[in-house]
Formats: structure tokens, sequence, C-alpha cells
């Protein structure tokens, strides 16, 4: 059998194959690299590029109209940091061929009305800028789109609807006005006027409980962190009393102007923003996160300042280039460093800004967390003069502030700090944190080190991080993540269940089936019984405790050796937890066996939930025991909860998916008692009597927060419960505010 | 403007079924390899490679355990298995690994953000895999000389795979 490669290729073997692929796929698909590839790094400047790419458009336009169309049409949805490369092109077929010019605009407004109606807000925002820098190519008539912002604003008027459905709007028009505010203030001012007033309006109006379940930090020094239209709003403000005038965006139509001036334009049609629906879903408000100033770069370009519209300019395209580059790191990492005008600005802090800001974005990261390491490696390598001390001063400025950081955003941190030092052989100067060796180790700072430092050894190993720390250190470094076996030594003679624990070893060790272990474990007394069960399979708390420890110990060597373990006792596992206080014995005994490797405990739990050995709801209960108080506020536990209502949640929903209303029914009972008992013990959390100063209520309350804001979806199917479990009188101020700011949320 | 300089990859990160550059996403691309051992045609190959949701990983150390496996790959999302790679006649620890996730967008993200990074100061290279089925050896160097210790793994609880994670241990302290 031939290798046939993988290549595009012809490689001889079908040469008729090739006949047959039309001329036209590969114009089309030359079509699309052009257009793709325009504004790219080239031997030629932009405008002769552009202009040539006109030219070879327009000549291709009475066979691959549609095709242009539908090419031009995604590019704008798709490329937005470069807009307006793509807005002087049109400007210039528009020039050449004005009824393409009106299709154009046409199949524009129908992807507007298809994006909103898919509820793709965030791709909406740029068709809507790309249409208003239309305005600045001669393709779209000024009146016209100040008439469709009024339109957008008036939607503030409406009632009975969510405000963020208002939100967006109002975003959408603010947002497009560093491109073309100028432009229509000087043919509409009074207009202009109008629909800034009735925004103004509006925006005090609106209620802004949400702000502090966004907030990365709670402080508000020394940068205050500000909700996204607040912050808006203040950028075209100060945008309005500079006269609009506004240097940092390329605009490649401004060389073309005597063209593009001779174009005539064509008029948008009245635009009705689509009703609020029920399946409407909009985007979530969001905190502007802001670590850097002028300051902080002191030698280098000035930063422009929080309410500077460049700022906002410059965020908003090293967003778009993330979003559509995150995949490849590498091209990522080249588009984010030739970003153009980066001379003029202190490009190394805006990137790493950015980049942080999305990594620390609350409820969750545009993308995988992951990404953001590997992307700030992948930048280290390519600027390795600047950009690694840039990094550096940020880890600093972020442990500093670490007393006021938000619980999951500190743990976005450790999760981040510990895989980029596996990266570069954990080379850190830990002493100039020496600060943390003497505070109460509850606090943020000595926290933070343990959990990096456990987490730094989960991608090595134990003696590695003895040597990297100074010895100062040791007290916060983790322990050796070895099992405890009860019944190991000599001492444990007199311990119950001592003699059928070693008959155990010895049945494991020569491959006894999951029957001949059943008959060893019937021997076992149950100490919370006086007469035997008929089957004596009832819960007995000494059975599961010699059964798990004793195969759990010789399981140790590995997570396989373990999770073979599981598979080949399934039956036994099964049969000794089928009751609730069986399910929750067995994870105390897990526990006890492996409380110094949480790593180890996360992937048990992880497996034992799938093969059905415990269920949710016993997690549940386990977390919130007096077992794990000690280890409450420990990031592993939390990670485990996390990762538990994703299964529960998905198990849900693929049941639905399977249409088994039984089953379903069933499911959501689940479901339903699993949320009951995690509300119950996450408001019972402050009944502990402690001060609400400490650190660990804000680990607490933050932690809540999080349960909600993460998995918000399954929480609001559930929100009449909660409110007759949460609105008691007894209800602490602190958790009612969480609920309530969740539910300000999408309100 | 010359039509051969197609971008290798064209930088459009987001899905979009009207862009025909952007049907596969240059880094989930599959690579030249095909196992020339399993008697499956290369056209089945490459259907079932675009389905897996098991990566091959190479360049590891021969310390590195199932353990930061588990860890660096976990944080692409959750691990079904993870198959260490053994070398059957010296019963030496190998330097390539598998990953199974149990979902394929899961294993996706790793291909998009973890190949070519650092695992225990070690360039980690991930590429897609078939997956573990009857019949198939595990090895992508010379043939017959290294089996994944899965064979060895499924049996007595408590003894450990040959070689390999003995090795590791006993490097480290760990027992």
């Amino acid at each position: 059998m031939s290798r046939r490669r993988h290549s595009d290729e012809n490689d001889g073997g079908q040469p008729h194959k090739r006949r047959k692929t039309s001329d036209a796929n590969e114009t089309e698909d030359h079509l699309e690299s052009l257009i793709c590839k325009v504004g790219e790094k080239s031997a030629c400047s932009l405008e002769s590029n552009l202009e040539g790419l006109a030219g070879v458009l327009e000549a291709d336009l009475p066979n691959y109209k549609s095709k242009i169309l539908r090419l031009l049409c995604t590019v704008a949805r798709l490329l937005p940091e470069k807009l307006t490369i793509y807005t002087t092109l049109v400007g210039l077929l528009n020039a050449r061929n004005y009824n393409f010019g009106g299709e154009f605009v046409e199949a524009m407004i129908r992807q507007l009305k298809e994006s909103l109606k898919a509820n793709n807000y965030n791709e909406a925002v740029y068709l809507v800028r790309f249409l208003s820098d239309l305005v600045n190519c001669h393709v779209i008539a000024a009146p016209s789109m100040v008439a469709m912002f009024e339109n957008f604003v008036s939607v503030t008027q409406e009632e009975d609807v969510p405000q963020v459905r208002r939100d967006w709007y109002v975003y959408a028009f603010l947002s497009s006005l560093p491109w073309v505010g100028k432009e229509l203030y000087e043919k509409k001012d009074a207009e202009m006027d109008r629909i800034f007033a009735n925004t103004e309006s509006y925006l005090k109006r609106r209620q802004k409980t949400h702000v502090p379940m966004l907030q990365v930090w709670t402080a508000e020094k020394p940068h205050p962190q500000e909700e996204y239209l607040d912050c808006l709003w203040a950028q075209i403000q100060k945008l309005k009393k500079d006269r609009w005038q506004e240097r940092h965006i390329l605009r490649p139509y401004l060389a073309f102007d005597s063209i593009l001036c001779e174009a005539l334009q064509h008029n948008l049609p009245p635009f009705t923003p689509p009703p609020h629906t029920e399946d409407s879903v909009y985007p979530m408000p969001r905190v502007i996160f802001r670590m850097f100033d002028y300051t902080d770069d002191p030698e280098g370009p000035v930063m422009p300042g929080s309410h500077s519209v460049e700022r906002f300019v410059i965020e908003e395209n090293l967003h778009c280039i993330i979003k559509s580059h995150w995949k490849e790191r590498k091209t990522c990492a080249a588009q984010l460093v030739s970003y153009p005008g980066k001379n003029k600005i202190p490009l190394n802090y805006h990137i790493v800004e950015v980049i942080f800001a999305e990594l620390f974005q609350l409820p969750a990261p545009p993308h995988i967390d992951v990404m953001y390491t590997t992307l700030l490696i992948e930048l280290c390598k390519l600027q390795p003069g600047s950009l690694p001390q840039v990094l550096a001063q940020a880890t600093e400025m972020l442990y500093m502030r670490l007393d006021t950081m938000n619980t999951t955003c500190v743990d976005r941190f450790i999760n981040w700090f510990s895989h980029h030092l596996s990266n570069f052989q954990f080379r850190w100067s830990w002493e100039d944190w020496s600060d943390c060796l003497t505070q109460d180790p509850e606090s943020p700072k000595p926290k933070f080190v343990r959990e990096v430092l456990e987490k730094c050894m989960r991608l090595s190993y134990h003696q590695r991080i003895l040597d990297i720390v100074p010895p100062t250190f040791s007290a916060l470094c983790p322990a050796n993540p070895t099992c405890i076996y009860k019944y190991g030594d000599e001492s444990s003679n007199s311990l119950p269940g001592h003699s059928v624990a070693l008959c155990l070893s010895v049945a494991f060790k020569s491959k006894a089936t999951n029957d001949e272990i059943f008959s060893i474990l019937k021997d076992v007394p149950n100490p919370n019984q006086d007469d035997d069960d008929d089957e004596g399979f009832s819960f007995n708390p000494l059975k599961i405790e010699v059964f798990v420890q004793t195969l759990l110990h010789l399981a140790a060597k590995s997570f396989s050796h373990s999770f073979s373990a599981l598979a080949k006792f399934h039956e036994v596992f099964k049969t000794l937890a089928e009751s609730d206080e069986g399910k929750l014995h067995v994870l105390r005994v897990m526990f006890e066996v492996w409380r110094n490797h949480p790593q180890m405990i996360a992937v048990l739990v992880d497996k034992m939930i799938r093969t059905q050995i415990v269920d949710c709801a016993a997690v549940a209960n386990w977390i919130f025991s007096s077992e794990l108080s000690r280890d409450f506020t420990r990031l592993f536990v939390w990670e485990i909860l996390h990762s538990t209502i994703r299964k529960m949640n998905k198990h849900v929903l693929k049941i639905q998916k399977e249409l088994e209303e039984a089953k379903e029914k069933l499911a959501r009972q689940h479901k339903r008692r699993f949320i009951m008992i995690l509300t119950e013990h996450l408001v019972r959390c402050e009944t502990d009597g402690t001060s609400i100063l400490t650190p660990w209520y804000k680990n607490c309350i933050e932690r809540l927060q999080q349960i909600f804001l993460q998995h918000h979806q399954i929480i609001q199917q559930y929100m009449v419960t909660l409110e007759n479990l949460l609105f008691t009188a007894e209800l602490d101020p602190h958790i009612l505010a969480v609920f309530q700011q969740f539910c300000a949320l999408q309100a | 403007m010359d039509c051969k300089q197609l971008p290798s990859r064209y930088p459009l990160g987001t899905v979009s079924s009207d862009l025909r550059i952007q049907q596969g996403d240059s880094s989930l691309e599959l690579s030249q390899y095909r196992d020339q051992h399993f008697d499956v045609d290369d056209d089945e190959q490459e259907k079932s490679l675009k389905e897996s949701s098991t990566l091959y990983v190479g360049n590891l150390s021969f310390h590195t355990t199932d353990k930061q496996i588990h860890e660096l790959f976990g944080r692409c999302g959750n691990t079904k298995h993870v198959f260490m790679g053994v070398d059957k006649i010296k019963k030496k620890a190998c330097s390539f690994c598998f990953v199974e996730y149990y979902d394929r967008l899961d294993a996706e993200k790793a291909m998009w953000c973890l190949n070519g990074t650092s695992l225990d100061d070690h360039i980690i290279h991930t590429d897609w895999d078939l997956g573990f089925r009857e019949g198939r050896r595990y090895s992508r160097g010379q043939p017959g000389g290294q089996a994944s210790n899965v064979f060895c793994e499924d049996s007595d609880v408590g003894r450990g795979g040959s070689g390999k994670q003995a090795q590791a241990c006993d490097r480290r302290g760990i027992h």
C-alpha cells in the first residue's frame, strides 16, 4: 500500500482529477488570499497595495461579485484590527463602481441583523464600527449614520427589557466614535448633541450593582477599576473636548481623499434594532482592568492616560489581535509586537496589561487560561531584551496587591505563575518576597506563595522545589506527596481491621477477584451495629476503611495504577458506597490516605464521579464537612468543587440530548438537590462566628461569588429555589449582597 | 501578486465556513506521520485522526511522570487516560506518552497551546494519534523497540510498570 502524502499537490497519481478542478475555485482562493493578505508586511506601500487590489477586484466583479461581497463582509466581521484598511478598500471600490458600493452596504446591514439575531453581539460591534468608518471613506452618508445611532440610543427608552440590552446599543454607538466622531459632528452637530444628552442621562440612571462582583481588585488605588461604559463615556467626553482630534488610528483613506471625495455616497436604510426576545442573550458587563500608567515606564514613550481615547483604541486593537490569532501563538505574538505606531507607545506594557486583563476577566477569560501563559512565553522569546522585564515588573505589582485581589483572580495568578516558572527553570528572586514569611499564614501573600510552590511541584518533583527556594521559605514548601497508610507499621497491630487489611493486601497482590474480596470483607465487624445485617452490606465504615486504605496504598505508585485499581474493584466500591454515608466515607478515607497529595485527591474524585462510585452531592457534602475545614480555603478544594459542578451540568445536558424523560427527570432532581446542598452550605459559611474582616471570610465570600458567576447558567435555572432558600431574615447581608449582584448581571 | 504565496497559516483564528483557507487551523494540521504498522489505509487513518481526542507527546525527559503530564495537559481539560511510553526490550523509560481526553475540543486546545512549550526543561512536541486500539503498537520509532506500559499496568495492582516509573522514582526518591 503506498503512502499518499498529506499534501494539496497532485503527486501524479491521478492527473485527471486536477483538470476537473475548476479555474473558478482557484481564482476564488486567490481572491481570498489577496484580500486577507493586504496590510501585511510588503515591499510596496499600503496605499499602492490597496490601489492594486482595488483594481484586481474591480476587474473580477462581473464574474465573482457575490464571492467578493461575502469575503469583504467576512473580513469586516473577523479582522476588526484591520478595519480601516478594509474600509479604504471598499471606499476605492465604491468610487469605481457605485452599484457595488450599494450592494456591499446592503450586505453589511443583512449581516448585522443576522449577528444580532444569533446573539453575536461582539461581532456586531465590529460591523457597526465598520459601517461608521465607511462614512470616512465616502461610502455612507453621514446623516444616515447619525440616524442609525439615534435609533440605537433610543433603545435606552425601552421598558421591561434587560439593562444589558440597552447597554449594548449605547456601547455600539460610543465605541464607534473614535473612528467617526469628528465627521459626524462636523455634519450633524445638533443631532449628535441630542444623542449625547440622551446617552448621558441613561448612563446616570442605569444601575451598577454588578460592579463589585467583576472587579479584579477591591481597592481604588492606584488605579480605579471602572465599569466599562463609565470608562468609555469618560474617554469620549475627553475626545469631544479635544474637538475630536485623534491621532492614533491608522487611516489609509486620507491618502486617497481626492479620489474618494468624488465618490457618490449611499444612505443607510433606516435601521430598527430587532426587538428583545426570550432567546436574546446580551454580553455581560465588564470592568476595565488597569495595572499600568505612565509612571511605570519613565524612560520610554508616555503611556496614554486611562481616559484618553488612544488607550481605548490600542486596547481594542490588541484584544482583537488576540481574538483573531490565539490558536497560533507565534503569529499572535508577531502580530502583537508589530502593532502599527508602536514606537510612540510603551507597547510591551500595553500588551502585558491587555493579556492580564483577559486572564483575570470575571467571570471567565475569553479564551482558555493556559493560552495566555504560552502566549506570554512566546512574547518573551520574541522580545528577550524587553518583555521579560515588563512581565517581572507586572508580577511584582500583582504580588504587592494580593491583599485586595479577588480570590478567583488569585487562583489564576497562581496557575499562570507556576506554569510560567516551569518554562524558565523556576528562576525567581524569592528573597524579594520574604515579607510574606512573617505574616499570618492564612493571609494572601504567604498563601499565594504556598499554592504556587505546590503547583510548581506538580509540574516537576518535590526535591526540585526544595532546591529552588531559599531555606527560609521551607515552611511554605509543599509536603512530600506520599501516601499515608494507617495499617503500615508495627504500631498499627492494635488497630481494628488490621488483620483484614493484611489479608486484603495478600489477596490484591495475588490478583484476587471482586468476589474473593467480598468474602474477605464479610468478616469485618461493623462498629455501628450490634447485630449483623442479613447481607452484611449496609453502611460499615470499618469495611470501607480497610478496603480503601489498603487498595489505594498498593496502587500508590502512579495515577494509572490507582485508576486501574478503581476499575478492577469497581463492584466492591459500588457496593460499599451504596448509601450516602458510604459515599461520604469513601471520600473521607481516600482523603486520609492522600492528604499530602492534593493532585491525587483531585484525580481520584474525578474518576470516582465518572465511574459513579460517588455522586456530586456526596462530593459537596464532603467538601463542606468538618474533616476538610482546615483545608477549606486551599485551591485544590475549589478546583474539585468547580470541576464537580461542571461534570454534573454536562451530565444533565447529555441526558437531555438523549431525550430520555425518566432519566432526565431523575438527573434534574439530582441537580436540584446538589444546588440546594451547595447553597445551604455556602449560606452557613458565615455562621462560624469569625469576623468578617478575616482573610478566611473574604475568601469564602469570593468563592461563593465565583460559584454563581462561573456556573451562572445552571444557577439561573434554579432562581426560584434559591430565592426561597436565601431570602430569610437571618441571612448575612454580605451573602445577600452577592446574590443581588449576581441577579443584577443579567437584569 | 503571486498566488503561490498563500500564507502557510492564515491568521484567521475564529471559525468561518465562508473562508476556505480557514478550513484547517494550521496548528491542528496533521503531520506527515502515519502509522505504518497498522493495517488501516491512509484515508481512514486521516479521517480517524481528524476525530481523535488522543495526542502523542514526544521529546519528554526520561524522568517525566504521568503526574506531571496530568497536571500540564489537565490545564486544557479533563484527561481520560495517560499512557507513558516504555522501551519493551531495554526496559528503560521512553521519551514519549499518549494523552487521551474525553472531549476532542480539549485535545485541540492542547495542540494549540502546549505544543512546543516546556516540561521538565524539554520542549515537548504534540501530534494527533489514533488512540488505543487492539493490535496497534504505539511506537513511533524503530519497530519492536518500544511499547506503552499500558500492557504492564492492567495487570496486578501494586506492581509497577517496568523501567520508566521505577527509574523516575529512584531518581527522585519517590516511593
